[in-house]
């Protein structure tokens, strides 16, 4: 049974256990090299998937762990986005200063608007989070001296990576720099998760009631997480505009701040590795579907949503979950899984 | 000086009264039982010295210091306790973290956002221990949701305890509970340090008269009366409320 717990993906940690690396984390990682060399004609949609993936990170932290159900969070992707454009053109191209730059103003952006939304709950909650992605956007509309407005921002002037490494016109750069961010962002999220605050998170997901009986700050908790949060989904928004060097409206969508949900759900919630496997499956399926039926590829990803959600309420990876523990009960004490 | 106190605590939802002028002492170290029928304003009354809700007029006094301004977190940290009626439990959790959780935040560990919870030893040491003393001990890596009622019951008075408080609350610890296993409540009552003020709301009569030395009778959002076991058991207008107007 104590390998068992290696492969799966929702094993609780908490004061009891080990958070020590498992063999299995290791994988998205070789994966992720190996695409590098085995399929470089694809590093430009791997990138793409790297970056939505740590959006995915971004919101497994409010919406799986935090358990704030929230529609909005382009809002904060699509701001760092801006950020990093405008910063680009206007002040300095440097990747790492605009990473910066828009990880603070997109956390910033996150306690203001947090500040007001976390006092409500449920369905209040979730219009809120809508409303606040439909300001941003008008905003960045009808804001074209500094937006573009419809047209966007193009060839935003993006300088080497510590000014050494350029990006290059086969994405090469580019998939390695999202790599190392998506690296540190994964870092950052697994340390938060584990953590006493991860852990005082869970409780107030669980029973917030019981939270306010044993003293804990519950709301100013709530709000460094969806700041914290926020502050990743810009990073993720920032490396867009870096490895694109363009930002556009599509960032500010409904129909972004949904697809990432989807992208979560599919991969599977709370499992830091759900937001992994999502974005993988849900992209490549787009890519693919949209290939050989261009018109009617959404109708698959529909269909997709819909197994999954009647059949594999943990998604992807609950579904695994749900095969290792069966396996397990086959032969109880067995080694292999 | 009284552990907790009330000065003329009332509470009004619009026209209706469920709380008035209730003076209220709760002696250091004191085993203490809040009875009455139902819909006498016991749950407001708790509700109000936990903090949760705030009262139309009066004070509320915590080692002598006036926390009726103060919010339900902070009123914890200062040592007030509770319980609940219902299970109010983190039930997807396992029960050695829902002792810790309440442990770290005494410990004010609880925001700390970079070392795995595992490496707070302190944390988990403790908990581990106060399960043990309510033998609970083999239970810790269970989920909650996985224990029978009864020792679910338990670790309810195990988060509370986890924090250590001057005052403690209990809303009906046995609510629920077979006969049974609710000796073993008592029993893990029985056992609670005798520094903490205790204050019990319970239906069960043979649990109160049990472990309460002082009694409390509340009607109608009013204190009837307040004495010994029995004195209480005794006394006429308590009889008349339970036994029913008339027959008394």
């Amino acid at each position: 049974m104590d390998l068992l717990r290696h492969v799966r993906s929702d094993v609780a940690v908490g004061y009891g256990g080990s958070a020590r690396l498992r063999p299995l984390e290791f994988l998205p990682w070789i994966f992720a090299i190996g695409v590098y060399f085995l399929a470089p004609n694809y590093l430009p949609l791997g990138a793409y998937i790297l970056i939505m993936i740590l959006f995915a990170l971004s919101l497994d932290l409010v919406l799986g762990y935090g358990g704030i159900v929230t529609l909005g969070h382009g809002a904060y992707f699509g701001f760092g986005a801006y950020v990093a454009g405008v910063l680009a053109v206007r002040f300095s191209g440097d990747p790492l200063l605009g990473l910066t730059v828009a990880a603070v103003a997109a956390g910033l952006l996150g306690l203001a608007t947090g500040a007001v939304i976390l006092r409500t709950h449920a369905l209040a909650l979730l219009m809120l989070t809508l409303a606040i992605t439909s300001i941003v956007f008008e905003v960045a509309s009808k804001w074209t001296v500094i937006t573009g407005g419809s047209d966007g921002l193009h060839s935003v002037p993006i300088k080497p990576i510590l000014a050494s490494f350029k990006f290059d016109m086969f994405g090469k750069t580019a998939y390695l720099y999202c790599l190392a961010v998506l690296l540190a962002g994964w870092w950052l999220v697994r340390c938060v998760v584990h953590s006493p605050f991860g852990m005082a998170l869970a409780g107030t997901r669980e029973n917030d009631a019981r939270m306010y009986a044993i003293g804990a700050p519950v709301y100013r908790r709530r709000l460094v997480a969806y700041s914290l949060s926020a502050a990743l989904a810009g990073v993720a928004g920032a490396l867009l505009t870096h490895t694109t060097q363009f930002v556009g409206l599509s960032v500010l969508t409904f129909e972004l701040s949904g697809e990432i949900v989807v992208m979560l759900v599919l991969g599977g919630i709370r499992r830091i590795y759900g937001a992994f496997v999502g974005p993988i499956v849900f992209l490549v399926a787009r890519d693919y579907l949209a290939k050989q039926w261009p018109e009617y590829w959404t109708a698959g990803i529909g269909l997709l949503l819909i197994f999954i959600v009647m059949f594999a309420r943990g998604g992807i990876l609950g579904m695994l979950d749900g095969l290792v523990a069966r396996i397990g009960k086959m032969k109880p004490g067995g080694t292999k899984a | 000086m009284a552990a907790l106190e009330t000065k003329k605590l009332c509470k009004s939802f619009g026209a209706l009264t469920v709380a008035e002028n209730i003076d209220f002492r709760l002696e250091a170290g004191a085993r203490h039982a809040l009875i009455g029928p139902n819909g006498a304003g016991k749950t407001t009354f708790i509700n109000m010295l936990t903090g949760r809700l705030p009262p139309s007029s009066g004070a509320v006094l915590l080692g002598g210091d006036d926390i009726t301004g103060l919010e339900q977190p902070q009123r914890v940290q200062r040592g007030l306790g509770r319980t609940f009626q219902i299970n109010t439990l983190f039930r997807n959790l396992s029960v050695l973290d829902n002792v810790a959780l309440g442990v770290a935040e005494r410990l004010g560990v609880a925001s700390r956002m970079w070392r795995p919870a595992s490496a707070y030893r302190e944390v988990r040491d403790e908990a581990l221990a106060l399960l043990d003393s309510l033998g609970l001990g083999a239970d810790a890596p269970q989920r909650v949701l996985d224990l029978p009622y009864g020792k679910q019951r338990l670790v309810e008075i195990a988060i509370a305890l986890g924090l250590k408080p001057s005052v403690l609350l209990l809303d009906e610890p046995a609510a629920g509970v077979p006969s049974l296993e609710s000796a073993r409540i008592l029993e893990v009552l029985d056992r609670l340090p005798a520094d903490i003020a205790i204050l019990i709301i319970e239906h069960d009569m043979e649990l109160v008269f049990r472990f309460a030395k002082r009694i409390t009778v509340l009607v109608q959002g009013q204190v009837l009366c307040e004495g010994t076991p029995a004195e209480i058991s005794t006394d006429r207008r308590v009889r008349e409320v339970y036994l029913g107007e008339g027959h008394g």
